[in-house]
């Protein structure tokens, strides 16, 4: 498919679900849940650029994630603020605005992270950015001007655009987000860039020697991914209106934004959408009780994630995708 | 002008904390600086270590030192399973990097949600005669919770120490973090040699554990507060020199204690982490690597 059609119809599906979605379901539940997994299609489609493509892994999702959570609060809190002290009055900011100066914050980090880090080998960056979170925690824990500890609230504007409730427009806007991620992910998928990518994965020593610069690649990387992970985090203030440092940094973010391309399939953009979709309706199916009446603890929804990402990681590297690819060549034998 | 006693006090104290950083540490720097085995999930080894010295003590009131050193040859045995899965799951089809990764991090993550599911998130500590009191030299006060620990940390490493630099194991593991390839020249297996070297390093985690539920009150997710400085000692430390990883340890404890002193605790997770960087960024051979 032509990258262009494959725009059109990724962007044409969005609208058709959330026009459908908005047309035939009442229940406000559904908003929530899907927002959630929408949000996790984001998340594990930017985790894969760097880690299905490039072959670096980031434990650090929570960290970019909350980032773009924070600097949202700080957008919020700015307007009254310099009202107060300066007597300037600047509009509140609209949120799809949050969201790009989000995406621009988390992708700078991921640049900073990986300049220190990225000229060493791989393993440094992973744990470097398993550490960040620690970092940025304790950060915005000492933060008072955006809660530190006890948190903050965030109030949700009376209207909201385009119709519908609050909810219905924060589904809308992260279906955006999960189209543009997932765009992204397939257009480098098929570009020089992803080529290049995928040189550094495969034997970064040849394709260094081979004249690409690893070392640029990697830092392109590492910031798109960064600030596709920022930009999902960004309506997290408003999702939840009440923002703590322990429920933004949640370590379920990193577990799952790795598990879910693990499982789903690392090496094409279609992968983490499944494992996204499978992993984060079964863990809201399961949180709610659909399965035997069985309400099942969240807690213990993730150790099924963590069990199933290390039997996925042993048995099936390629994940999912992988099992249907081998499953289809034989057929052809 | 900055108040000397605090000065003295965090700094004696900053020591006492980083001959327990060394504990912690003995074990990644076995297994990431010789063996190349990034094990992440090391934090969740000794946890489980200090959960077994909580128990044991919570019912039969036995010291959780000497439960640590006893619960060693289970730990011994659990790493070398742990070793042999990664053996046969990744090492053998050469896919160490990020297969790898993602495995220890699902360990990390499982041992710490089964220690929620199993005990709850409320802190946890074990009682014996030297947790609370602490002596004077002047205006120094040791704490003997703090001084416990050390003194049995700094037996540990130089007995690991000893047993690396003589025994003949233990040069055989020195091996292999240099050349495998010529140890199987010797018609020495190098995945066995590597299979205890996991072991010991698991196992120092069982006693690492005990301490650590000494010095503090204990919940499953503290492990994750570790993962920046057991890595970060293990580098600053030039990763394969037990010396280097002493001072590290040291280092880091003094830093972060006159951090906390004088900034607040609330800032010292971060000390680690920004030495971690600056090192990486600095000097990635560490203090006494080669450079």
């Amino acid at each position: 498919m032509r990258n262009w059609v494959f725009w059109a119809v990724l962007v044409a599906v969005g609208l058709v679900f959330v026009v459908v979605s908005r047309l035939t379901i009442a229940n406000d539940y559904f908003y929530f849940a899907g927002y959630v997994v929408l949000e996790y299609v984001v998340l594990a489609t930017a985790w894969n650029i760097l880690g299905g493509y490039t072959g670096y892994t980031n434990f650090g999702t929570g960290a970019f994630f909350a980032a773009g959570a924070y600097s949202s609060v700080v957008l919020f809190k700015l307007p009254p603020l310099l009202l107060a002290t300066f007597n300037w009055t600047i509009p509140a900011m609209p949120l799809p605005v949050m969201i790009a100066v989000g995406g621009v914050v988390s992708g700078l980090i991921g640049l900073g992270t990986g300049y220190l880090t990225l000229r060493l080998r791989g393993v440094f960056f992973a744990i470097a950015t398993l550490a960040l979170s620690i970092v940025l925690q304790t950060l915005i824990v000492n933060w008072a001007f955006v809660g530190g500890s006890r948190g903050v609230f965030v109030i949700r504007p009376a209207l909201a655009p385009l119709g519908g409730g609050y909810i219905q427009y924060l589904f809308s806007l992260m279906t955006l987000l999960a189209v543009i991620a997932v765009g992204i992910a397939r257009s480098i998928e098929r570009s020089r860039l992803g080529l290049g990518f995928h040189a550094i994965r495969d034997d970064e020593l040849a394709a260094e020697a081979a004249g690409v610069p690893t070392l640029r690649l990697k830092l392109i990387s590492t910031t798109i991914s960064g600030a596709l992970m920022g930009m999902a985090g960004a309506p997290l203030p408003y999702f939840v209106t009440y923002l703590t440092p322990t429920a933004s940094f949640d370590l379920a973010y990193a577990v799952n934004s790795v598990a879910m391309p693990v499982i789903g399939g690392m090496t094409s953009w279609i992968g983490p959408v499944i494992g996204a979709i499978l992993l984060g309706t079964l863990q809201q199916l399961g949180t709610v009780g659909f399965f035997l009446d069985l309400k099942l603890d969240p807690t213990f929804n993730l150790l099924i994630v963590g069990l199933l990402l290390i039997g996925f990681v042993i048995i099936a590297p390629n994940g999912i995708v992988g099992l249907v690819q081998s499953w289809l060549r034989r057929g052809e034998a | 002008m900055v108040q000397l006693d605090l000065l003295i006090n965090a700094i004696v104290a900053g020591i006492l904390l980083g001959g327990f950083y060394a504990a912690v540490s003995v074990g990644v720097t076995i297994a990431f600086g010789m063996l190349d085995i990034a094990n992440i999930a090391a934090p969740a080894f000794i946890l489980l270590g200090s959960y077994v010295a909580y128990i044991v003590n919570f019912y039969f009131g036995i010291d959780p030192i000497l439960t640590g050193i006893v619960a060693m040859p289970l730990f011994f045995l659990l790493g070398m399973a742990a070793y042999r899965l990664y053996y046969f799951a990744f090492e053998r089809r050469g896919e160490q990097a990020i297969q790898g990764l993602a495995f220890f991090f699902g360990l990390l993550f499982v041992g710490e949600v089964s220690l929620v599911l199993i005990f709850g998130v409320d802190y946890r500590f074990v009682t014996a005669a030297y947790i609370g009191p602490s002596f004077h030299i002047g205006i120094v006060e040791v704490p003997l919770r703090m001084l416990v620990p050390c003194v049995f940390s700094l037996i540990m490493v130089g007995l690991v120490q000893l047993y690396l630099s003589r025994s003949f194991i233990g040069r055989a593991i020195l091996a292999v973090s240099q050349d495998p390839g010529a140890l199987q020249l010797m018609a020495a297996s190098p995945t066995r040699i590597k299979q205890i070297a996991f072991g010991i390093s698991i196992a120092t985690c069982s006693v690492a554990g005990s301490f650590l539920i000494i010095i503090q009150e204990v919940e499953p997710s503290i492990g994750r507060d570790y993962i920046g400085r057991i890595f970060a000692i293990c580098v600053l430390g030039g990763m394969t020199s037990m010396p280097g990883m002493l001072i590290a340890a040291v280092l880091l404890g003094v830093v972060e204690n006159i951090t906390s002193t004088f900034y607040g605790p609330s800032w010292s997770p971060a000390v680690a982490f920004g030495l971690l960087l600056v090192t990486l960024a600095v000097r990635p051979s560490g203090l006494l690597g080669r450079q």
